[in-house]
C-alpha cells in the first residue's frame, strides 16, 4: 500500500517535472527560432493581427469598466478622508502598476491564448504537426515562434491601451458623474507617475506575454503527452481549459514575483 | 538482385508491453511499388513512421540506399527527407490553409524557388492530378477522394524519390478505392518514384504492387514479387488474403 503510494507519488512528481522541463526548452527553442533565418515576417504580422488588433475591443470594453470601477471605489474611499482630488494618481498607478498588464494579460489569454491552445492541439490531434516534421519543417519554428514574437509585440502595446482607456474611465466617473474638477484629475495623473511605473508595467507585460504564448502552444502542441492521454475532441478540450487556467495562475505568481523585486 | 533502397534489418520496438516490430527484415526496392499488408493494429503505420522519422527503432537497422539511417549526421538525415514524402492516412492536410497553400508548402518552405516558380510547379500537379478549380477552396470544402489527391499532390511537390502512403483508401467507397489504387498506380509510372504502401485492402492492392510483404506478429513472414505471394502456401498469409482467421485465433 505504502510502496504503491510512494511510486505514485514518484511517477507524479516526474511527470511534472518532465512537463516543466518539456515547456521551458519548448519556450527557449521558440525564442531561438524567432531569429533564425529566413524571417518569418508575414506569419509574425498575421498573429500580432490576430493577438493584437483583434483583442482591441475586449481590451478597450475590459479598460474602461475596471477605470469606471476604480474610479467609482476610489471617490467614495478617497472622499472619507477629504482627499477626492488624488482619484486621478490612485486610478493611474493602480492601472499602470498592476491591473493593466494583469488583466490584458488574463483577456488576451481568455481571447487569443485559449484559441491557440485549441488550434496547435486540433494540429497535433490530426497529425498536422506530424506532416510538418515529415516535411522537414521544423513545427515549433513554424507553429510557435511567429506567435510568441507577435505576443511581445501585442502585449505592451494592449497594456498600454488598457491603461489609457482605463484613466479615461476613471475620468468618466470621477470627473464627469461624480464632480472632480477635470483638471485636478488629469493633473494628479500627470503629476504622480513616473517612468519607472511605466517601465514596471511595461516588463511584466513582456513576461506575461512569454507565459501565455508559451503555455498556451505548448499545451495544445503536446496535446497528446497529456496524463490520461489527450487524443480526440476531449483531449483537445483539457489541454484548452489547462492552458487558460494554468495561464491565468502564472500570470498573478509572475505578477507577484515581479512586484516583489521591483519595490 | 540489386541493394534495395530501403532496408529493414532485425528491426525491433516496443511501445510499453507491446511489442510492435519483432526483428522485422524488409527490403523496399528502386522504382517499385512494394505493398505491405497486415491486419489492423500490426504495426503497419509504424514501420512507415520509422522510415520518415517519426519513430526510433529500440534495436536494428534501416538502411537508405545501404546507408545507415541511424549514422546519418544531420545534414543527411534532412537531404534524406527532402526525397521522401508521406501520404497520411488521413491526408493531414493543413484545414486553415487553401489547396493551393498546402502543395506549395513543402516548396515555400524549404527551397529558394520564386513565387512565379511555385505558382507555376503548384499549377502543374493541380492539373496532373486534375483538380483544377480546387486551388481557392478549403479541405474541408473538398470530397473525400479530391482530398487524398491534393494529399498526393503535396507529397509529389518535392519530386520525392519514395512515397509512402498509409491506408490510402481507408474511409472510401469501392469507386473511390480502384480510383486511389489507379492513382498511385498511373503517377508512380508517369513520374517513377519508389512507392510503399500500407495496405489491407484484398485484393486491390495486387493489381498495383509489384512486391508484397505480409506482416504478422512483428515480423515479416513472406516478402516476394506479387505472382509469387499470392501463389505461397503459407497458412496465415492464404487465411488472411482469403478473409479467414486461422483456427482457434483471437480476432
Amino acid at each position: 500500500m505504502i510502496a504503491e503510494y510512494i511510486e505514485y507519488l514518484g511517477h507524479k512528481t516526474l511527470g511534472i517535472v518532465g512537463g516543466i522541463g518539456r515547456t521551458f526548452l519548448f519556450m527557449l527553442m521558440g525564442v531561438f527560432h524567432i531569429f533564425t533565418l529566413p524571417w518569418q515576417i508575414y506569419k509574425v504580422v498575421e498573429h500580432t493581427w490576430f493577438i493584437g488588433m483583434k483583442s482591441m475591443g475586449v481590451i478597450i470594453l475590459t479598460g474602461i469598466f475596471t477605470g469606471m470601477v476604480l474610479g467609482l471605489q476610489g471617490y467614495y474611499t478617497l472622499v472619507k478622508f477629504g482627499s477626492e482630488g488624488m482619484l486621478g494618481s490612485a486610478v493611474a498607478l493602480t492601472l499602470i502598476r498592476e491591473l493593466g498588464p494583469v488583466l490584458t494579460a488574463i483577456m488576451v489569454t481568455a481571447r487569443a491564448g485559449s484559441s491557440m491552445a485549441a488550434e496547435l492541439g486540433v494540429m497535433r490531434i490530426s497529425q498536422q504537426i506530424d506532416a510538418l516534421e515529415t516535411m522537414d519543417i521544423d513545427p515549433v519554428r513554424f507553429l510557435f515562434s511567429p506567435r510568441i514574437a507577435a505576443a511581445v509585440i501585442s502585449f505592451p502595446l494592449l497594456t498600454a491601451l488598457f491603461d489609457v482607456v482605463g484613466i479615461f474611465g476613471g475620468y468618466i466617473t470621477g470627473s464627469l458623474m461624480l464632480g472632480i474638477n477635470p483638471g485636478i484629475y488629469l493633473y494628479r495623473v500627470t503629476e504622480s507617475v513616473i517612468m519607472a511605473d511605466v517601465t514596471g508595467g511595461f516588463v511584466k507585460s513582456l513576461v506575461f506575454s512569454l507565459v501565455v504564448t508559451t503555455v498556451c502552444c505548448s499545451r495544445g502542441f503536446f496535446t497528446h503527452l497529456q496524463e490520461g492521454g489527450g487524443y480526440g475532441a476531449k483531449g483537445v478540450s483539457s489541454s484548452t481549459t489547462n492552458a487558460v487556467v494554468t495561464s491565468s495562475v502564472l500570470i498573478l505568481f509572475f505578477d507577484y514575483l515581479i512586484t516583489w523585486l521591483l519595490l | 538482385m540489386t541493394t534495395p533502397l530501403i532496408e529493414f534489418v532485425n528491426v525491433k520496438k516496443r511501445f510499453g508491453n507491446i511489442r510492435v516490430m519483432d526483428g522485422l527484415n524488409l527490403s523496399i526496392h528502386r522504382g517499385q511499388i512494394t505493398a505491405v499488408i497486415g491486419k489492423s493494429g500490426s504495426g503497419k503505420s509504424v514501420l512507415l513512421k520509422h522510415i520518415i522519422g517519426l519513430e526510433e527503432q529500440d534495436s536494428g537497422s534501416i538502411f537508405y540506399d545501404g546507408r545507415d539511417m541511424a549514422q546519418m549526421d544531420r545534414t543527411a538525415r534532412r537531404k534524406f527527407k527532402k526525397r521522401v514524402s508521406y501520404m497520411f492516412q488521413d491526408n493531414a492536410l493543413f484545414d486553415a490553409m487553401t489547396v493551393f497553400e498546402n502543395i506549395a508548402l513543402p516548396i515555400v518552405e524549404k527551397s529558394t524557388l520564386s513565387r512565379e516558380e511555385i505558382k507555376e510547379r503548384v499549377l502543374t500537379r493541380v492539373n496532373q492530378l486534375d483538380i483544377t478549380g480546387t486551388e481557392e477552396k478549403y479541405p474541408a470544402q473538398l470530397s473525400g477522394g479530391m482530398r487524398k489527391r491534393v494529399a498526393l499532390a503535396r507529397a509529389l511537390i518535392t519530386d520525392p524519390e519514395v512515397v509512402l502512403f498509409d491506408e490510402p483508401t481507408t474511409g472510401l467507397d469501392p469507386v473511390r478505392k480502384q480510383g486511389v489504387h489507379g492513382m498511385i498506380k498511373e503517377y508512380q509510372a508517369q513520374f517513377g518514384f519508389t512507392a510503399l504502401v500500407v495496405s489491407h485492402e484484398i485484393p486491390e492492392i495486387f493489381d498495383i504492387a509489384q512486391q508484397v510483404a505480409m506482416l504478422d506478429q512483428g515480423k515479416i513472414i513472406l516478402q516476394d514479387n506479387t505472382e509469387q505471394f499470392l501463389r505461397t502456401n503459407l497458412d496465415v498469409v492464404r487465411c488472411f488474403i482469403h478473409g479467414k482467421e486461422k483456427t482457434g485465433e483471437k480476432i
